[in-house]
């Protein structure tokens, strides 16, 4: 199968902390891939290096065929690459709707009338749609990770990145979001999600990469991957070089 | 096969847009019912309802946080008067020529400040608008440093009477004040408008949902480059003499404006209009006091900053929803009642 996006030898510093050394990584066309690490392993920087807010400094991205590494965010988000942040970032004086009428209309390239009842069904999906008329700033934390999602499927995403939507749900909550990730899935939208939440990562995911100290240390079946040396130790505590 | 149905006005919009025409039509009709002193007054508040604005545009949704906007309120007034001493143009036209040649010498101007950020625009702004004032006092057939007056001939030609000209400027100002705001409410209410206010409340995401930012950034300054040189033309209409110290101060031009933006609601279309008001009505009940008015108002905008970040108006909105311009879209589902706000 041909990539959609590829990381190629990817690198990124921080002053004297290295976040990605010599990245190399493939998303198939139709494929999930699951991505674990400890924190500070890197793993939003890289949907960060992917998404362009943050620029690595060597190696290239391609999507599509086409190198991206230079792109603006915005024309990313429009060729199709769309993403959740970690920490949920609504557009808080505005409601719902419209956090969700914006990334309809600019991340799609559609015009305003034509959106409003793709955005009612998608919020619909998503569980909003009984706040679709409240400000943003006021969701609880939930609707807030439901709303980055709602936002994310609203630019008509051909690759999602999906950066921990999981954490802080309920067992229940986490089984519909899992459900929509899966129709949303079933659609044909390729998807890398970075998760803490292993066993909702592992009911979706064709395969699993693990990042740590800015590299990819095991990729493969999730559960061959999850059950690996490397793995057991870093989720142990001991760092992988001790 | 539109399904639902979105609605711009809620009550409390349905209520404000009234009151708003109301007000509109007394405020017309003031040469009718107020004296002299009243319509000068009234004329300067909508000079800086309208600047406020205009800055409210490009600091509260742009996130353009100018201190050098009297850049172009002082090149407003001077292509003004060049325009009628140079060229013989009638002053109320110069107003609207003004006001395009300010935008076009606002981007290359825009091209050498966004190469700055944050703090360092702020500083970047005000140092062009040093560079005008400076320029402006070479100009020596426009009365170098020291200034010039409008010629008495284009005076008495823009109306005959002192009154008939009074009438005229009151006129114009509200009719500017007016055209502005409604052109910032057009714009919010496009498409456009919905990338501002998102950018407003969040740069990163609105670059990450599809926004060009920067694009749209360089639109808003100019724009507003274009409106606030109208407005500042007006105004040196109004006082009939320009020197290069009146026409760039940072303090009459962009303090006060900030100060009116702060306290009345950035990044909130009505804002400036409240903090308008709050601003005439302390300045004309305090100015008696001499210093200490100045002193008064630097800590009603520290109390400001402290208690209510948002200003009066992003406290309203808070607590009550309100909003006095139909800005939003509130969805209304077909088989449903529209979900509760």
């Amino acid at each position: 199968m041909a990539s959609i996006l590829s990381l190629e030898n990817i690198s990124k510093r921080f002053g004297a902390v290295v976040v990605a050394d010599g990245i190399d990584l493939a998303l198939d066309q139709g494929e999930a891939l699951g991505i674990i690490g400890p924190n500070g392993a890197g793993k939003t920087t890289l949907f960060g290096m992917a998404t362009g807010t943050v620029t690595p400094d060597a190696g290239r991205i391609v999507y599509d065929g086409a190198d991206i590494t230079r792109l603006a965010p915005e024309r990313r988000c429009r060729l199709g690459l769309a993403r959740s942040f970690q920490i949920p970032q609504p557009f808080s004086g505005m409601t719902v709707f419209e956090n969700v009428v914006v990334a309809a209309a600019f991340g799609a390239g559609e015009s305003e009338r034509a959106v409003y009842d793709r955005c009612a069904d998608l919020l619909d999906r998503c569980g909003l749609i009984d706040k679709a008329n409240k400000r943003a700033g006021g969701l609880t934390l939930l609707d807030r990770k439901r709303l980055e999602l709602a936002r994310a499927l609203a630019t008509k995403p051909r690759v999602l990145l999906l950066d921990e939507v999981a954490g802080g749900l309920t067992e229940h909550e986490c089984g519909t979001l899992v459900e929509l990730i899966k129709t949303v899935r079933a659609g044909g939208v390729s998807i890398i999600w970075i998760e803490h939440v292993v066993h909702a990562l592992l009911a979706v995911v064709d395969r699993l990469a693990v990042l740590h100290g800015g590299k990819i240390i095991a990729s493969g079946d999730p559960h061959t991957v999850i059950r690996s040396p490397q793995v057991e130790e870093i989720y142990m505590g001991i760092a992988a070089d001790a | 096969m539109s399904e639902h149905r979105v609605e711009h006005a809620t009550r409390s919009s349905q209520v404000g847009v009234a009151l708003i025409a109301v007000t509109l039509i007394a405020l017309a009709l003031a040469p009718f019912w107020g004296d002299r002193q009243t319509l000068r007054l009234l004329a300067e508040v909508y000079a800086f309802v309208a600047l406020a604005s205009l800055w409210n545009l490009l600091a509260g949704y742009a996130g353009l946080v100018s201190v050098g906007q009297q850049a172009f309120v002082g090149l407003g007034g001077y292509l003004l008067f060049a325009l009628v001493i140079m060229f013989d143009v009638h002053p109320v036209l110069a107003i609207f020529i003004a006001g395009p040649v300010a935008a076009i010498i606002a981007i290359p101007v825009a091209a050498l400040t966004f190469r700055l950020r944050g703090a360092y625009f702020a500083i970047g702004t005000w140092v062009v608008a040093e560079v005008f004032r400076l320029l402006a006092s070479q100009v020596s057939v426009l009365g170098g440093g020291s200034g010039i007056s409008l010629p008495a001939a284009a005076v008495i030609a823009m109306a005959p009477t002192r009154q008939a000209r009074e009438f005229a400027i009151y006129w114009l100002a509200l009719a500017l004040a007016v055209i502005v705001l409604v052109a910032i409410v057009v714009l919010l209410r496009s498409r456009h408008g919905l990338a501002l206010t998102a950018i407003r409340d969040n740069e990163t995401a609105a670059q990450s949902n599809g926004i060009g930012v920067v694009r749209i950034k360089y639109i808003v300054y100019v724009l507003v480059a274009f409106g606030t040189a109208m407005i500042g033309a007006l105004i040196f209409l109004q006082k009939l003499r320009i020197s290069p110290d009146t026409a760039f101060s940072v303090n009459d031009w962009t303090a006060f404006v900030i100060f009116i933006t702060v306290i009345g609601g950035i990044g909130r279309i009505e804002g400036p209009i409240i903090g308008t008001i709050i601003f005439f009505v302390m300045r004309q009940t305090l100015s008696d006091l001499g210093s200490m008015y100045l002193l008064i108002m630097g800590a009603v905008a520290i109390v400001v900053m402290l208690w209510a970040p948002k200003g009066v108006w992003g406290l309203i909105v808070e607590r009550y929803g309100w909003q006095a311009l139909p800005l939003q879209r509130r969805l209304v589902l077909k088989d449903k009642s529209r979900p509760d706000a």
